[in-house]
């Protein structure tokens, strides 16, 4: 299974020379780009580890590449994503999200069924890896 | 123009029938306040009438005038209740026809009230004798009005961060057959495609509770479709369920049960009424729901262009309103879509401001003071090899509603939908990139075939399909043309 969240999930992994053409595209724009983290890829799971702070008024897409470098060195067993910021009048939210690092097998997700009244069924849905404690779910 | 000048009430008020255009309903000198209400008609008078004089009828007919004088008038502020109509142009190109402009009293209108809004401005007048055809193309809607609506309860950036959907379009599909299938059978259909890659599904304008599939039993196969492909995908995922029905009390009954199973998002159709409308969007807001608007019915009084509503004065209502969704029109599908009128319908939906652009058909100024903003939809004929000219022509906050290019692709759903998603992706990465996907969108997109056979086979399968016809509703101005004051 390969988690589909993010803009470019359903291209070939993106190389190096490839992200940084839309992190280029993100900078030019004068987005704030963060790079963020998870080993717990449930859907809802909005607030990632923020690979430090976002970068803003960066000119060269360089500058993220070498922070992602340094970040898949410790963190190249889990999720990784670039979500780069708008902070105009108006949207101020994220503008562009996109996986940069996925683990080298995706656990995927248990569908958990409670059966109650009326032929209705709460949902639940469970990364098959969250049953392990963080830091020790993948690789 | 001609001017009035002012008549002496003794004379203004004797009982009997006076022209409107002397009864104060046409003022040429009038400067239209910031909090008046401007409304642009394209009236076209009976053989014979004065265009002023009809223009001014319009006016009065929408506002305070009988066919007759009243002395009842001066026991009211009379004057500043009266419609004023300021100009009267000819439409370019179009003998007969004349663009009136009327400015309307704040004070006109109850505050946040779209049925009085409508009641008032289209209410009567269109059914008057003096004129041939009349059409509502444009509202300015002052920011003074505008505040006064909730307006859409979830809005673009909202509905973003729910969907933790960033980047580029959203994709979505109706089920089809729209008819016939039950409730099984199409939780079928929204798993599949919704697994293959699609954010969306949706039901169609007429699935409300028939005798093939009651309602209950659509939502509840639904959401069991929806979050199976959600886990199936670790991608959060929705389905428009539609709560349209006869009455209100069907349709709160229907939104609750969507809530109560996790639904994101449900849907309504235009033709349950503007009340209606305002009254979901209430409900949506409450209860952290996005609400859809299937525009159905209105190319009855939409698609001719001497009669009837513009679809822009619809959009404007509409985000007043406070949908969250609405069909807008592809250019490139099956249904009515001039480029150039559909994307004003887009700037209305999507922009804070909306400049003057004739060319776009948006004849005013418009403000909408931090309203949220209304996703368009483009539905209707359109697949995945017209992906770079959807991007290009409708931009990113649009869901692109692939419903017969998704099932009907020659390798199943999944497929179909997989080919959608490819082609979307692979054009948001090039343009991003720096490529002209105008220029280059086929390459592009033969490029993205190359490691996915399903979009291969999309692009074989309608590689061919096109709707030229020409629009009914095309803008009055080109560029270069001139307005005549």
């Amino acid at each position: 299974m390969r988690v589909t969240q993010g803009c470019y999930s359903f291209l070939p992994d993106l190389t190096d020379e490839q992200i940084k053409t839309q992190l280029q595209y993100c900078l030019d724009r004068s987005w704030g780009v963060n790079i963020e983290v998870t080993d717990d890829p449930h859907p809802r799971n909005t607030y990632w580890e923020m690979w430090g702070q976002p970068m803003f008024d960066l000119k060269d897409a360089a500058g993220v590449i070498a922070e992602l470098t340094a970040c898949r060195k410790s963190f190249g067993d889990r999720y990784i994503r670039i979500s780069a910021f708008d902070s105009s009048h108006g949207w101020e939210s994220v503008k562009l999200s996109f996986i940069v690092n996925r683990p080298a097998e995706e656990g995927g997700f248990f569908l958990e069924r409670q059966e109650i009244e009326g032929r209705m069924i709460r949902y639940t849905t469970r990364p098959y890896s969250s049953q392990l404690p963080e830091g020790q779910r993948y690789g | 123009m001609t001017k009035i000048d002012p008549i002496a009430p003794k004379d203004r008020y004797k009982a009997g029938v006076m022209e409107y255009r002397k009864m104060g309903y046409w003022q040429p000198d009038y400067e239209p306040k910031d909090t008046d209400i401007i409304a642009l008609f394209r009236v076209s008078p009976q053989d014979g009438v004065d265009p002023i004089e009809a223009s001014a009828a319009v006016a009065g007919e929408s506002s305070t005038a009988t066919w007759t004088v009243v002395w009842t008038d001066r026991l009211t502020a009379c004057e500043k209740y009266r419609a004023k109509c300021y100009r009267v142009d000819p439409v370019p190109n179009a003998p007969g026809q004349f663009f009136a402009y009327i400015a309307y009293d704040l004070d006109l209108f109850e505050p946040g009230s779209i049925a009085n809004l409508s009641a008032s401005i289209i209410g009567n007048v269109f059914g008057f004798k003096p004129l041939k055809a009349l059409r509502l193309e444009d509202m300015r809607l002052p920011v003074a009005y505008v505040k006064t609506f909730q307006g859409p309860a979830t809005g673009i950036v909202v509905e973003r961060e729910r969907m933790d959907k960033f980047g580029r379009p959203i994709l979505g599909a109706t089920v089809k057959p729209k008819l016939g299938l039950s409730g099984r059978n199409y939780g079928r259909v929204v798993y599949e495609a919704l697994k293959g890659g699609l954010d969306f599904t949706k039901d169609d304008e007429n699935i409300n509770s028939q005798p093939f599939m009651h309602w209950r039993d659509r939502f509840l196969y639904c959401m069991e479709a929806v979050n199976r492909a959600q886990a199936a995908t670790g991608e959060i995922k929705g389905t428009y369920l539609n709560v349209t029905a006869a009455t209100m009390e069907d349709m709160y009954e229907r939104a609750e049960f969507a809530k109560s199973l996790g639904s994101v998002i449900v849907m309504i159709d235009l033709v349950i009424g503007y009340t209606a409308i305002q009254s979901m969007a209430k409900w949506a807001r409450r209860n952290d729901m996005i609400l859809h608007l299937h525009r159905a019915g209105h190319s009855t009084y939409t698609r001719q262009k001497t009669h009837g509503v513009s679809f822009r004065v619809i959009a404007k209502w509409m985000r007043l309103a406070g949908v969250d969704h609405i069909h807008a029109g592809t250019v490139v599908g099956k249904l009515e879509g001039d480029p150039n009128t559909t994307r004003g319908y887009y700037d209305v939906c999507r922009e804070d401001y909306n400049p003057t652009c004739l060319e776009h058909g948006l004849f005013f100024d418009q403000h909408w003071a931090s309203l949220n903003k209304m996703m368009p939809v483009a539905s209707g004929g359109i697949h995945a090899g017209q992906m770079h000219q959807l991007l290009h022509l409708l931009g990113d906050d649009v869901v692109l509603q692939f419903g017969g290019g998704t099932i009907g692709h020659p390798m199943g759903i999944q497929a179909g939908a997989t080919a959608n998603r490819v082609a979307l992706e692979a054009m948001v990465f090039a343009r991003n990139s720096g490529r002209d996907i105008v220029a280059e969108g086929p390459d592009i997109l033969v490029e993205a075939a190359r490691h996915c056979t399903p979009l291969q086979q999309a692009l074989d399968t309608w590689k061919d399909v096109t709707f030229n016809y020409t629009s009914t509703d095309s803008p009055d101005f080109v560029p270069t043309a001139t307005v005549s004051a």
